[in-house]
C-alpha cells in the first residue's frame, strides 16, 4: 500500500564519515550551513555553498536519487516561488507580454530562490538520512542543555520526540489496517466532492484517535513500570563524546558562515 | 457444484521491483463451494491474511485470478466494488474499528453503503444484531462503553447487516474468554444456518477450526501444502508440527503411538475419534492373540 512508501525523513544505515560525526555536530553544521545560505547574495557564494552540499552528499554515500525522491513534495512550492519571482520583481524589462513582464532580475532572483530551497531541503535530508532518530534526540537535548536554567523542559521534549518518530512506523499500520476493515464495509475515499470525501474519513481518524490514546496510556504504564521519572538523575546508555573529526566540521562550519558574511559585506558577491 | 469463490495461480508480491521484495502468495489454486465451512491454518506471516484479502478484492494479486461466481473480480470496477459487499470479511481485533456515536448507527454504516432504503437498513441492523448475541437495549449505546467482547460483537454485526455470501473472520476468538469464544462461534454458526451462507474462518485455535469445518486449508510460505478434510489434514500430523503448527493434543499423541511403532489410526483429533480408535486397535490387538 502506498501509506508504507512514505519516506519520513528516513534514516539509512551506513558508515560513511558523516554517518561517524557526532550528532550535535552534525546538527551544528546544518544549523549554520542553512545560515550561511540565507546570508549568501551572489553567484560566488550561491556557489561556494552548492559546492560543499553536493561534496557532502557525496561523502555520505546516500544515492542521489533517494535525495531527489525527498524534494519531491516541495516541487509545489518551488514552483509557486519561482513563477512569483520571476513576474513580480520589477527591474530592466526583457519580455512583456500584457500585465506580465520578465525582468533580467526576476530571472536572477528566482533562479537563487529555487536554489535556496533546494538547498535547505537538501541540507536538512542530508542529517536526518544519516542520522539515526535516536541519536538525533539524544544529539538535541544534549545541545539545548543550557536551555534548562531558563526551566525550558529539554529532557520532556526530546523524550516526546522519540516517542513520536518511534510511533509513526506503528501508526501507519494501524492507518492501513483501519482503511483496509473500513473498505470490506463499503467505504468509499474516492469519489464524491471535497466535503464528501473529507466526511469519509471520520471511519477512519475516529478510531485512530481512540487507539492512539489507548496506546499512550499503556506506553505511559509500561513506563512507570520501568521506574520512570523524568529527568532528574537519569544517565544515559549512549554516551556521546565529541572526537577530533567533530570539532574539525565545527570550525568548517563557522568559517563557511564567517566566509559568505565577509563575502557579502566586502565583496558584495 | 460451481465454486462460490475460486483462485486461480493466485500471486501476490509486496513492494515488487525493489530491495523489500516479498513474495506473500505463490501461484495459489482454490476453490471454495457454496454452503461450505472452510478453515484456514497456518503460521503468522504464511500468507493467511495475505491470502483472505483476495477474497473480497481488498489485495489486488500480481499475478492470477480470483473468481466470484464464475467472474474475475478485478474485471471492472463497479465490481470489485459490490463484490465487497458479497463476502463479507471481518479483521482481527475487528473492535477496533467503531466509530460511530451508537452501536445502531456503526451496525448500518454497511447497509448505507450499499445504498439500501431506511427500513431495510433497520430490518437488517436488528436481524444482525441478535445473529451477533446483542440485545436490543445496547443499540443505543456508545460502542466505546462496551466490553471488549461486546465491542468484537457489534463489529462482526456489522459485517453480517451486509448479509454477505461469504462471511471470512480473521481470528474471532482471538483474546476472549472460552465461553465468549463458544457463543460467537455459535452466532456464526447460526448465520451460515439462516442465511445458507459461506463460512471462511483463519484460527489458531486447531480444536476449534477442526471441530467446526468441513474442509482445512494449510498455508506455508505462500502455498498451500494440505487441503482436505479434517480427517485428511491431520493425518500429516507430524509433517504439521513440522511446519509449525500446533495440531490438536489427540492428534499429536496418535501420531507419537503410530511413531513407536503401533498400528492405530494416526488421524485422529477429538476425544471421541480417540476413543473409538483406541478400542479398534485393542480389540484388533486381542484377536491377533
Amino acid at each position: 500500500m502506498a501509506l508504507k512508501d512514505i519516506t519520513l525523513g528516513q534514516y539509512f544505515p551506513g558508515n560513511s564519515l558523516l554517518h561517524r560525526f557526532d550528532p550535535r555536530s552534525k546538527i551544528l553544521f546544518t544549523v549554520l550551513f542553512i545560515a550561511a545560505i540565507f546570508l549568501c547574495k551572489g553567484l560566488v557564494s550561491y556557489g561556494i555553498t552548492l559546492l560543499i552540499l553536493l561534496m557532502m552528499i557525496g561523502i555520505s554515500k546516500v544515492q542521489p536519487r533517494v535525495f531527489l525522491k525527498g524534494m519531491k513534495p516541495v516541487v509545489f512550492i518551488v514552483v509557486c516561488t519561482a513563477i512569483l519571482n520571476l513576474f513580480y520583481t520589477s527591474g530592466t524589462v526583457l519580455w512583456s507580454w500584457g500585465i506580465l513582464k520578465i525582468t533580467e532580475e526576476g530571472i536572477w532572483k528566482a533562479g537563487f530562490m529555487v536554489l535556496r530551497i533546494l538547498m535547505l531541503i537538501a541540507c536538512t535530508l542530508l542529517l536526518t538520512y544519516t542520522t539515526s532518530p535516536i541519536l538525533l534526540t539524544d544529539g538535541l537535548e544534549k545541545l539545548l542543555r543550557p536551555l534548562k536554567k531558563l526551566n525550558f523542559p529539554v529532557h520532556e521534549l526530546s523524550m516526546m520526540m522519540s516517542i513520536a518518530l518511534r510511533f509513526i512506523p506503528t501508526l501507519i499500520q494501524e492507518t492501513d489496517k483501519i482503511i483496509s476493515a473500513q473498505k470490506a464495509r463499503g467505504a468509499d475515499f474516492d469519489s464524491g466532492n471535497l466535503i464528501q470525501k473529507a466526511k469519509a474519513l471520520i471511519p477512519i481518524l475516529i478510531p485512530l484517535f481512540i487507539s492512539s490514546f489507548r496506546r499512550a496510556e499503556e506506553l505511559a504504564i509500561a513506563m512507570e513500570c520501568r521506574c520512570y521519572h523524568g529527568d532528574e538523575g537519569r544517565t544515559s546508555l549512549r554516551q556521546l563524546r565529541y572526537a577530533g573529526r567533530d570539532y574539525g566540521l565545527i570550525v568548517f562550519s563557522i568559517a563557511l558562515c564567517a566566509g559568505i558574511v565577509v563575502l557579502r559585506v566586502v565583496f558584495g558577491l | 457444484m460451481e465454486p462460490i469463490i475460486s483462485l486461480k495461480q493466485l500471486t501476490h508480491i509486496y513492494s515488487p521491483n525493489t530491495p523489500f521484495e516479498q513474495r506473500a502468495l505463490d501461484r495459489i489454486d482454490l476453490d471454495i463451494h457454496p454452503g461450505e465451512y472452510l478453515g484456514i491454518i497456518g503460521r503468522t506471516g504464511s500468507g493467511k491474511s495475505t491470502l483472505i484479502q483476495h477474497l473480497n478484492g481488498l489485495a489486488k494479486p500480481t499475478s492470477g485470478q480470483v473468481l466470484f461466481e464464475g467472474q474475475d473480480i478485478w474485471a471492472d470496477k463497479a465490481l470489485t466494488h459490490s463484490i465487497r459487499f458479497q463476502v463479507g470479511l471481518v479483521f482481527q481485533y475487528p473492535e477496533y474499528q467503531l466509530f460511530e456515536e451508537t452501536v445502531y448507527r456503526d451496525i448500518a454504516f454497511g447497509p448505507k453503503n450499499m445504498k439500501l432504503d431506511e427500513a431495510e437498513i433497520d430490518r437488517r441492523v436488528r436481524r444482525a444484531a441478535e445473529f451477533a448475541g446483542l440485545k436490543e437495549d445496547v443499540l443505543e449505546r456508545s460502542p466505546f462503553e462496551l466490553s471488549g467482547g461486546q465491542k468484537r460483537r457489534v463489529a462482526i454485526a456489522g459485517v453480517i447487516a451486509m448479509e454477505p455470501k461469504v462471511l471470512v473472520l480473521d481470528e474471532p476468538t482471538a483474546g476472549l474468554d472460552p465461553a465468549g469464544a463458544a457463543s460467537i462461534l455459535a452466532n456464526i454458526e447460526a448465520y451460515r444456518q439462516a442465511n445458507h451462507a459461506t463460512i471462511v474462518i483463519v484460527s489458531h485455535s486447531m480444536e476449534d477450526v477442526a471441530r467446526l469445518a468441513d474442509r482445512l486449508v494449510v498455508v506455508s510460505h505462500g502455498t498451500l501444502p494440505y487441503i482436505g478434510t479434517p480427517r485428511e489434514v491431520f493425518s500429516h500430523g507430524a509433517a504439521l508440527e513440522e511446519l509449525g503448527l500446533g495440531v490438536p493434543a489427540m492428534n499429536r499423541v496418535f501420531s507419537r503411538v503410530r511413531a513407536m511403532g503401533v498400528d492405530i489410526d494416526p488421524a485422529v483429533y477429538t476425544v471421541e475419534q480417540a476413543k473409538a480408535a483406541f478400542l479398534a486397535a485393542w480389540r484388533k490387538r486381542k484377536e491377533g492373540k
